[in-house]
């Protein structure tokens, strides 16, 4: 039984633009081992969007290739989630929202990996174990730096007024979703109040939401990031390695 | 897989830790010979491996270089690959260049915040050691460094 090929591509979307946010820190990390830390997590991302993206171009069977996927489609098309295309910030944005993202994607590739759709499976029950270590990362940085100095605990406090009202699309059931994501949400809180009572942060409690990423109504970065990553494909159709 | 084809896949090296062949890596699950050619199964070690593809490529230079016709070369995902199919062997070698093995994973595969594995320097063999990072100059390591020697190493860690 496969998913709906929609789905595929709404997981593919959101590992390649959070893996390519992540790779805009190569050569820019606070230090040389956290710039490997965040360079590494991101070619993982990407290896998971090239799997996502080989098996939905399968399913489409119209002669797309992941390659095609990934730089011939515009932003209307993406159905990556809106947290995973929010700017690096600081270190403290970036730290953060992988620590989300890690958080849902732990309980999200565990239930994927139990169902039906093989292929899926393989390719879930493989990133779970990549995805394990990004979470065990991040889950860190949020304690460090949250019970850190001073200003490395208002960097998290201003990380968390920025991108914890993306984080209520996570749990907004898409159409195309085999299974309503609120299934995950008690989980990935009952690790928030965890990690975040270690970091000594407040447990965030808006209830404001942004939504549309699943839809394909993007933020203004979307844009930006297609015409980086994209231009290559553009300018030289066809080009290749 | 025979053990004629196993042979010959030994001389298929790792390009990123060159010292493991791919058949130390266990990173190839099976070589059916059939009346067209032959095709081998890989698994890759992490989902984002660059490294798949050449070796892929040398998989079917190698069997192209001993006579066989046809190769192909199939990647499947399942079961995913882990640190626990690298041969003995292939342990010693990555000890013996400076890389310290991976832990069996049942003992340190865990998702414990902040605990440190107890790992081995590959130089003087002191158990006296820390983790610098958790990330490595490839996905599948990590960087500790020695407190008696104090030589900074990978450690291939377990997955």
């Amino acid at each position: 039984m496969n998913m709906n090929v929609d789905y595929i591509m709404h997981l593919a979307d959101s590992a390649l633009i959070l893996g390519h946010r992540n790779s805009e820190w190569c050569g820019h990390g606070p230090v040389l081992e956290q710039d490997i830390a965040i360079t590494n997590i991101s070619l993982d991302l990407i290896g998971q969007a090239r799997n996502f993206y080989q098996y939905a171009a399968g399913l489409h069977n119209d002669g797309s290739t992941e390659d095609s996927l990934a730089y011939l489609r515009d932003v209307r098309e993406f159905r990556n989630l809106l947290l995973v295309e929010q700017p690096n910030g600081d270190w403290a944005h970036t730290i953060l929202r992988q620590f989300f993202i890690s958080n849902f994607q732990y309980e999200l590739y565990r239930w994927l990996a139990a169902q039906e759709d093989e292929q899926l499976a393989a390719i879930c029950n493989k990133a779970l174990k990549e995805v394990t270590y990004h979470l065990r990362w991040s889950s860190e940085w949020v304690i460090r730096l949250g019970d850190g100095t001073e200003e490395s605990k208002q960097r998290m406090l201003s990380a968390i007024d920025d991108l914890w009202t993306f984080t209520g699309e996570l749990f907004t059931r898409a159409p195309f979703e085999p299974v309503d994501p609120a299934i995950f949400s008690q989980n990935y809180q009952q690790r928030i109040t965890e990690i975040f009572t270690e970091a000594r942060l407040p447990i965030p409690t808006g209830v404001y939401f942004q939504q549309g990423g699943k839809t394909g109504l993007h933020s203004e970065h979307l844009g930006f990031i297609l015409a980086e990553m994209q231009f290559m494909q553009r300018a030289y159709p066809g080009s290749a390695w | 897989m025979n053990d004629h084809i196993k042979k010959i896949l030994s001389n298929v090296q790792d390009p990123e830790v060159p010292v493991l062949s791919v058949i130390d890596l266990g990173i190839v699950r099976d070589a059916v010979e059939t009346d067209e050619g032959i095709e081998v199964v890989i698994t890759p070690t992490y989902t984002g491996c660059p490294a798949m593809d050449v070796i892929s490529a040398q998989i079917r230079m190698e069997l192209l270089a001993h006579g066989y016709r046809s190769v192909t070369v199939k990647t499947v995902l399942s079961p995913a690959w882990t640190t626990d199919w690298m041969t003995e062997e292939g342990k010693q070698k990555l000890k013996a260049y400076g890389i310290a093995p991976p832990l069996h994973s049942q003992q340190v595969c865990a998702t414990e915040r902040f605990s440190d594995e107890v790992i081995q320097c590959p130089l003087c063999s002191s158990f006296h050691t820390h983790q610098v990072s958790n990330f490595g100059s490839t996905a599948c390591k990590a960087l500790y460094q020695c407190d008696d020697c104090k030589e900074p190493f990978d450690y291939f860690k377990c997955h």
